[in-house]
């Protein structure tokens, strides 16, 4: 009987962990296709007109997403200057001037409003920003993004910050410098590199976001960088152009996707290079 | 630094320029719970006019008519519902399988690049998800899975009706591809944060592999596994744009994955800048309400399950 049931413990073994083999299978398959579709489609849409002119008038073929383009690097550069500052501090904050209560609450504060849908954030910057200014514009987009920016920043500047040895600030504040001294002059030299990856990962975090921005920026198919106009982004466009009838926009939707991850992709990468270098 | 050596005692210009320094960053790092409070209070107050038209009618309502201005929420909140249930039937055990195989039975080549990949999966837009499912998922289901579904478990009620495509079960479907990585990630870390030494003690014990995962590595983690699996319940409660484009867009509620349907996140995307009187802008910002609360809620609950998986273990283990 022990044989047999040794036999079975392993068979069973066997069995289960195969099982896990075929989740991990089963979870990358579709992403696989997912980024081959992307890929293939994406680059098979890309010309020259996709990137210099503006969307062509609906059901009409050619023309481009240039102004999406550059609709989405102007609401990212909104969303840096608003929203990197204000996560930097909350990080410097949280990792170097501990009240242990008190970083609780805004590491929990922060993870939690990580949570919370973007296009709920949407509807707050609406109701804020656009019914009182009476119009939709890129401002209120960028501050959108902004908001949903703060706490990735914070969190990921927090754990840049608390990288750096613990030595450096007893050793300052040995030599009597103020808290304000050892943040500026040490902590903040030392973790330069990883800080401005912080900066980045909140970027690639909202390069995507489309939600908030229909209830903000509203979208356009007009040229204008004007702070207080709607503005197109490529993640509107690419929504726009996938539901609508017309298989020219079908080929510059995957087009648009291509280019988007492409933004991100790149971000990223940035932001993974200057965490791992710190110092 | 080239100014003069500090003086031991710090002077009372440097005191004070610290206590200023201290107090700025203080008001600044409240950001995120201002954030949160605003947030609930603006849309708390934004949606007076709904709130006083339907009162607490308004979560179990079904009537959603722009012209009479008549507004409910249920088949939002059933559309919500039955969306992050089908995707989280699937995002839990392929979630988890993955991650066991990727902490305990995957070579360590290859351990790298399917991690690399989980993370890749959750940097892509959800519009391009959505895409995606558009012009990939919803043709394969239409043609090929809702057929073969709806004559193998005809008996079923899940899965009755015309193939349409887009429905319930389109949207769940790539829902499920989207939250499976924070199930994967967390799972993952919570499986490395089980101490090594309890599994070697099981191997001494005799205990094959799947037995040392099974009865000492997942009870270890599941404190970090129940935290990532109500965060992804909170992303695919909140979850916009992928679905808005794959279920349909009908107010209905039905019985069936392949009927069309509608969620709360999807409606305000949907409909949000066409509304055209007060009262219908006004249930719209009720229905982010509705979504703020119970995501805030989710979130709670799984941070303090995370927060627990972080902090050395204790008696309980």
């Amino acid at each position: 009987m022990s044989r047999r049931h040794a036999l079975r413990r392993k068979l069973t073994g066997r069995l289960m962990l195969g099982l896990c083999a075929l989740c991990a299978g089963v979870v990358l398959a579709p992403l696989l296709l997912l980024l081959y579709y992307v890929v293939r489609q994406g680059a098979a849409g890309l010309n020259w007109a996709f990137f210099t002119q503006l969307p062509a008038p609906p059901g009409a073929s050619g023309g481009g997403m240039a102004n999406a383009i550059v609709g989405t690097l102007e609401l990212l550069g909104i969303a840096f200057v608003l929203g990197v500052p204000l996560g930097l501090a909350g990080g410097i904050y949280v990792s170097e001037l501990a009240n242990e209560r008190l970083v609780l609450a805004v590491r929990f504060a922060a993870d939690v409003l990580n949570g919370i849908p973007t296009i709920v954030t949407g509807i707050f910057v609406y109701t804020l920003v656009v019914v009182r200014m009476h119009r939709f514009s890129a401002l209120a987009g960028g501050l959108a993004l902004a908001i949903v920016m703060l706490p990735v920043v914070l969190r990921a500047s927090d754990e840049v910050l608390r990288l750096v040895p613990h030595s450096y600030r007893e050793a300052a504040l040995a030599l009597g410098a103020t808290r304000w001294r050892v943040v500026r002059d040490i902590i903040l030299r030392a973790a330069k590199g990883g800080l401005v990856g912080a900066a980045l990962l909140g970027v690639a975090r909202v390069a995507g976001e489309t939600a908030p921005l229909l209830l903000t920026a509203l979208g356009s198919s007009q040229w204008g960088v004007k702070l207080d106009q709607p503005v197109a982004s490529l993640t509107m466009q690419i929504y726009a152009y996938a539901i609508a009838p017309y298989d020219d926009w079908h080929r510059q939707a995957w087009a648009g996707a291509l280019t988007l991850i492409a933004i991100i992709v790149l971000t990223s990468a940035l932001a993974r290079a200057w965490v791992g270098r710190r110092a | 630094m080239s100014s003069a050596a500090p003086s031991p005692a710090p002077t009372a210009r440097a005191s004070r320029s610290d206590a200023v320094f201290h107090w700025a960053f203080r008001v600044l790092a409240l950001a995120p719970v201002v954030l949160i409070v605003s947030l609930g209070v603006e849309l708390y107050h934004a949606s007076l006019a709904s709130r006083h038209a339907f009162g607490w009618g308004f979560l179990t309502g079904s009537a959603w008519d722009p012209v009479f201005d008549h507004f409910g929420a249920w088949p939002f909140i059933f559309g919500t519902l039955v969306t992050t249930a089908v995707a989280l039937v699937l995002a839990v055990p392929f979630g988890v399988g993955t991650a066991v195989f990727l902490a305990e039975v995957a070579p360590l080549w290859l351990r790298r690049p399917i991690g690399y990949l989980v993370e890749l999966s959750v940097a892509i837009p959800s519009v391009v998800y959505g895409l995606w499912g558009i012009f990939v998922v919803v043709p394969w289901l239409q043609q090929t899975v809702e057929p073969w579904l709806g004559q193998a478990f005809a008996w079923l009620p899940l899965f009755q009706g015309a193939p349409y495509g887009l429905g319930f079960l389109a949207a769940g479907l790539v829902l499920s591809m989207m939250v499976t990585p924070f199930v994967v990630s967390l799972a993952r870390e919570a499986i490395s944060s089980v101490p090594r030494s309890q599994a070697e003690a099981a191997y001494a014990l005799g205990s094959t592999r799947w037995e040392v995962v099974s009865r000492v590595v997942l009870p270890g983690a599941r404190s970090g596994i129940w935290g990532g699996v109500l965060l992804a319940v909170g992303r695919a409660l909140g979850e916009t744009m992928a679905v808005t484009m794959l279920i349909g867009n009908r107010p209905a509620v039905s019985s069936s994955l392949f009927a069309p349907g509608y969620t709360l996140a999807s409606v305000i995307a949907n409909e949000f800048t066409e509304a055209t009187t007060r009262v219908y802008t006004s249930a719209l910002i009720e229905i982010g309400l509705i979504l703020f609360g119970i995501t805030l809620l989710v979130n709670l609950v799984a941070r303090i399950f995370l927060y627990r998986m972080n902090r050395p273990l204790g008696g309980t283990a």
